[in-house]
């Protein structure tokens, strides 16, 4: 008998945008600006991101998708998958959004809205290219409902039994967030990632709650996610200063932001931190790293050091 | 000066990162849909995602299919790329049997299906996997992988696989679930790759170099 092989798990950062900026908050609230997109990316690129997510946070809010011109530009140095989310509500738009260099797009709202979207856009274009974005709130009995508009609005929809549907309807892949985790740094929501897992025949994206490198490895053991997201860990380690070892926990601390000189709009939320939390949730770690810690836990993945500069013949065109 | 590629354009999958990682490497695609500019290009590149009968079907109704013939029996260099490579086969299983291009003898299969003692694994493989030596291919250079280490990895989206039936034109293999298939095929003038060499990093973009700088 041929023992099966276990499949590489994907390391996907997540670059939630904001008109020119990437930011990041806590439960998809209070954001601030680390800098901007089109930076994060070619780092992320450069470290061995094995893909990247593009999330307009605002475009459901104003129902178009504003990330044209970071598509073009990224995809004309950037050659892993990209995938983009936000604001698409139709089989144009998606056209639009995969023309522009994206490999695939991720749709919440308007699939909650319009289940055939779903449908339809999978037979246009395939299912490898359409994501099933499911971001949701656990709550206290055990089950999780499906919010949209980026966190704005509840749907009365169960996630379980929506992913199923997802998958039905034509979606390749599930990008499941969990909002009550998201930017926590407490580590993922192992259970429910577990049961979308085991109950779909596609891949799953887990995403929120990464605050140290056994968050990921237990989401990827116990959680049984074929992909795994984060946000924070990873925007932190390569947003601070190298050599920077204070204790850190300055919000209001400017060298926090990467990328050209950007407006980073009313930052004084920051003094009070978020919420209450007056620290930063999360360890921040390199892509790297993770991939390393991984590796040595048994876990299979692509390394990374190879990524960088390794022909000479295409070195000078890079 | 005319292209240094044609890439195919049948109407389905995405053209435009494929000629993007082209323009990088300083090179000249057009992206056609004309059988005669096809049947006459210097290289012809076929990309493609989707289903096989729908592809076969889109290629016909344009009257590329013989163009990509015509362009493979002159002996001039063809790169299929994932559902462009498993077109180049005699024939798929995927959803019925359906002719292929059949530049290449053999089939398109579907991965094993996991049992349910057995190892979770998915279908379709997305992600990123590695490429091997064969037995009659532990030599990769004047092939599109000429510079490649061994476990080079690279990024597959497919829940089929080819299967030639000669085993010499496999060129790479890599295991998934429980297949260990041809991700990167040669023969002759004709090759092929599972993955996405567009979206594969460095080590894709040195293929599709190799391709046009005449390694293939």
């Amino acid at each position: 008998m041929v023992l099966s092989k276990p499949s590489n798990v994907r390391v996907i950062p997540r670059l939630d945008i904001k008109g020119p900026n990437l930011v990041k908050g806590i439960q998809f609230d209070g954001n601030r600006v680390l800098g901007t997109p089109e930076a994060f990316a070619e780092i992320y690129y450069r470290e061995g991101a094995d893909e990247l997510i593009f999330y307009d946070i605002v475009a459901s809010l104003y129902q178009r998708n504003t990330l044209l011109e970071y598509i073009r530009k990224t995809a004309e140095k950037i050659f892993i998958p990209l995938t983009v989310v936000g604001g698409i509500r139709s089989v144009e738009d998606v056209r639009e959004i995969l023309r522009a260099g994206a490999d695939k797009v991720g749709i919440n709202t308007a699939a909650i809205e319009n289940p055939e979207l779903l449908r339809e856009a999978s037979r246009t274009f395939g299912s490898q290219c359409i994501v099933s974005c499911i971001e949701y709130w656990p709550h206290s009995d055990g089950t999780c409902e499906a919010w949209v508009d980026y966190g704005r609005q509840l749907t009365g929809v169960n996630a379980y039994d929506w992913a199923r549907r997802a998958v039905d309807l034509g979606a390749g892949e599930i990008f499941l967030t969990s909002i009550r985790q998201e930017g926590m740094g407490t580590g993922y929501d192992v259970d429910f990632v577990r049961k979308v897992a085991e109950a779909v025949p596609v891949p799953v994206i887990a995403c929120g709650g990464a605050g140290k490198k056994e968050d990921f490895l237990k989401v990827i053991r116990e959680g049984r996610a074929d992909a795994v997201s984060a946000a924070s860990c990873f925007h932190y380690y390569y947003a601070t200063p190298p050599g920077d070892d204070r204790p850190w926990m300055s919000f209001e601390e400017p060298r926090l932001r990467m990328g050209e000189d950007i407006d980073s709009g009313n930052i004084d939320f920051l003094k009070e931190g978020y919420g209450g939390y007056r620290d930063i949730q999360t360890d921040r770690i390199g892509l790297p790293a993770l991939k390393s810690y991984l590796s040595e836990q048994g876990v299979p993945v692509r390394p990374t050091a190879a990524s960088t500069k390794i022909y000479t013949a295409i070195e000078g065109k890079i | 000066m005319s292209a240094q590629v044609v890439i195919v354009d049948y109407g389905v999958g995405n053209l435009f990162n494929v000629r993007r990682a082209l323009a990088l490497l300083g090179y000249d695609a057009v992206i056609s849909r004309d059988p005669a500019e096809v049947a006459r290009a210097p290289r012809v590149l076929l990309p493609g995602v989707g289903a096989f009968e729908a592809g076969m079907d889109h290629l016909r109704r344009y009257g590329l299919s013989e163009a990509v013939k015509d362009a493979a029996r002159s002996g001039r260099p063809v790169l299929g790329i994932c559902l462009g490579m498993q077109l180049l086969l005699s024939e798929s299983e995927e959803n019925g049997t359906h002719r292929g291009l059949d530049l290449v003898p053999g089939r398109v299969r579907r991965f094993t299906t996991p049992s349910p003692e057995g190892p979770v694994y998915k279908i379709p493989q997305i992600g990123w996997n590695a490429l091997e030596h064969t037995a009659s291919s532990r030599d990769w250079s004047g092939t599109v992988l000429d510079g490649l280490p061994e476990r080079s990895f690279m990024y597959f989206v497919h829940s089929y696989r080819v299967v030639p039936a000669d085993p010499g034109v496999v060129l790479a293999s890599t295991r998934y679930g429980q297949d260990e298939f041809c991700s990167v095929l040669k023969r002759d003038n004709i090759s092929g790759c599972q993955f996405h060499p567009e979206r594969s990093g460095e080590y894709g973009l040195k293929i599709l170099e190799n391709f046009v700088t005449g390694k293939s």
